[in-house]
């Protein structure tokens, strides 16, 4: 089980918690405003992106090269952005805070 | 070659140039048909503009029978994010629970009532019933209305004889300047008084801003709607063993969604006006010529998606740019994704088999490529569940 706090658009945290799938499937579960996952999860509509804690890149692993190549026509990207939809869900994430960046 | 197949005319000119030219009545089009070169041509809105002449970014031109300026389509940034903002949360309620079940409901009537007929025709007595239906709900408005947008027929714009008919248009545009009188006289919670209640910085939005709106709104997602209704049953047709797999496999069925609207790429392409003396694939384009930004080539690009002319219903990484790319994607692709959704597994869960009983392919024809879009008409029987 882990527990992820997701800044929402408006500002709230919102505290999500869940044993698998991906971020993006989780945000979409406990309604945070600003990850709306347009494609489902495919890598085409960058709606679930969001911005993770330095420390929190390490864990989750580099992007692929079709998600960076999404991310970098993003307006908020910035060295911590991602795709929520490319991140699996693990205990190594317990306790994560990360940001919507989307909207 | 199957009948849902839809070929890629674009491969060896994608390969080899990167690019495609058409003349389009005197004002030519320079097609950009790489996936990367469109993704980046979409998202610089300063060198290749939306914002211009009203008409003239669509291909092919409506200059000549349009003067209303769709709205948010053909604005630029700044002033296209302040209109779009007012509408987004409007067009993404087709994700909202009640939403999906009243289109639900819509589907499997239409699904229902079909099958009690022997064999029809899929784009006139299923497809256009169910957009027009749909788009009810879109708009937040009685259900019989669909009646009187079902008795325009299948070609708002487009009639058989020609590409660009005024008289049609006109119907439609005069139909949307009636509705409007009428929500000013009575206000309601539909999308067009939802419209004229807004404000951009302390202005109310004006009839003709409201009415660039509602003519995208009916414009944009009837023949892409229709196309891509029509081509999912043709898909199922072909391939008994997806509706099979559908079934079993419920939880892909977003991700077919997504595949399906990379392969049939409902709107070919979309134009802009060129700002600045400029260049794309090392090939010169003049300041005020156009371009277009080819979804459908961008969508076969091999560089990007492994085995691209095959539906791979699972296919898990998928960047299509099948709604568009950037400022300007579609504002109605949650509704679009939400028919397609429902109508997969609509189909999945009532249908064991689709017969194609005869056809005919729409074709376009832009400059040296033939593309089929979908079917001008597409008879089938549909074999029910046991």
């Amino acid at each position: 089980m882990a527990k992820i706090t997701f800044i929402d658009a408006d500002q709230n945290p919102i505290i999500a918690e869940g044993q698998s799938g991906s971020l993006m499937e989780l945000a979409i579960k406990y309604k945070v405003n600003g990850i709306y996952a347009d494609c489902g999860g495919v890598c085409s509509c960058a709606t679930c992106h969001i911005h993770l804690p330095p420390e929190g890149m390490s864990l989750v692993g580099k992007a692929s090269e079709m998600e960076n190549d999404l991310l970098e026509f993003q307006e908020k990207r910035t060295e911590y952005s991602r795709l929520s939809c490319q991140i699996e869900l693990s205990e190594d994430l317990d306790g994560m805070t990360v940001r919507v960046a989307y909207g | 070659m199957k009948k849902s197949e839809l070929s890629d005319p674009f491969d060896q000119a994608r390969s080899e140039h990167g690019f495609g030219e058409m003349n389009d009545q005197d004002d030519p089009v320079v097609m950009i048909l790489g996936h990367k070169d469109v993704r980046k041509c979409a998202h610089n809105w300063k060198t290749f503009q939306s914002g211009a002449t009203p008409g003239r970014i669509v291909v092919p031109s409506e200059v000549n029978i349009r003067d209303t300026r769709q709205i948010p389509f053909e604005l630029d940034p700044p002033a296209h994010g302040a209109y779009r903002s007012l509408m987004e949360a409007w067009f993404r309620r087709p994700n909202a629970a009640d939403y999906e079940q009243s289109l639900r409901r819509q589907i499997q009537d239409m699904v229902d009532e079909v099958l009690e007929r022997n064999q029809f025709d899929v784009v006139s007595e299923f497809a256009l019933p169910i957009q027009s239906q749909a788009l009810t709900l879109l708009l937040n408005i009685p259900f019989k209305e669909a009646e009187t947008w079902i008795s325009w027929g299948t070609h708002v714009f487009r009639s058989e004889e020609t590409a660009l008919d005024a008289d049609k248009a006109n119907i439609l545009y005069d139909y949307i300047d009636e509705q409007i009188d009428q929500a000013i006289a009575q206000p309601g919670d539909d999308l067009y008084s939802m419209l004229l209640a807004s404000e951009i910085q302390g202005k109310k939005l004006t009839k003709e801003e409201v009415k660039g709106v509602m003519i995208l709104t009916f414009a944009g997602g009837r023949d892409t709607v229709i196309n891509s209704i029509t081509n999912t049953v043709a898909y199922l047709a072909d391939h008994p063993a997806s509706l099979e797999r559908l079934r079993q496999e419920p939880h892909i069925t977003r991700q077919a969604v997504e595949e399906l609207v990379r392969y049939f790429s409902p709107l070919t392409h979309m134009g802009r006006v060129v700002t600045e003396d400029t260049a794309v694939c090392e090939h010169a384009i003049k300041a005020d010529s156009r371009i277009s930004l080819c979804w459908a080539a961008a969508n076969r690009d091999p560089r990007v998606f492994d085995h691209p002319n095959e539906v791979i219903l699972d296919r898990k990484i998928n960047p299509h740019v099948g709604f568009g790319f950037s400022h300007h994607k579609c504002l109605g692709a949650p509704h679009a994704r939400q028919i397609l959704n429902i109508l997969l597994s609509i189909l999945a869960e009532s249908l064991d088999l689709i017969e194609i009983v005869d056809h005919k392919e729409k074709i376009e024809q832009w400059g040296e490529f033939d593309r089929k879009v979908g079917f001008d008409r597409l008879e089938v029987r549909f074999r029910a569940r046991s």
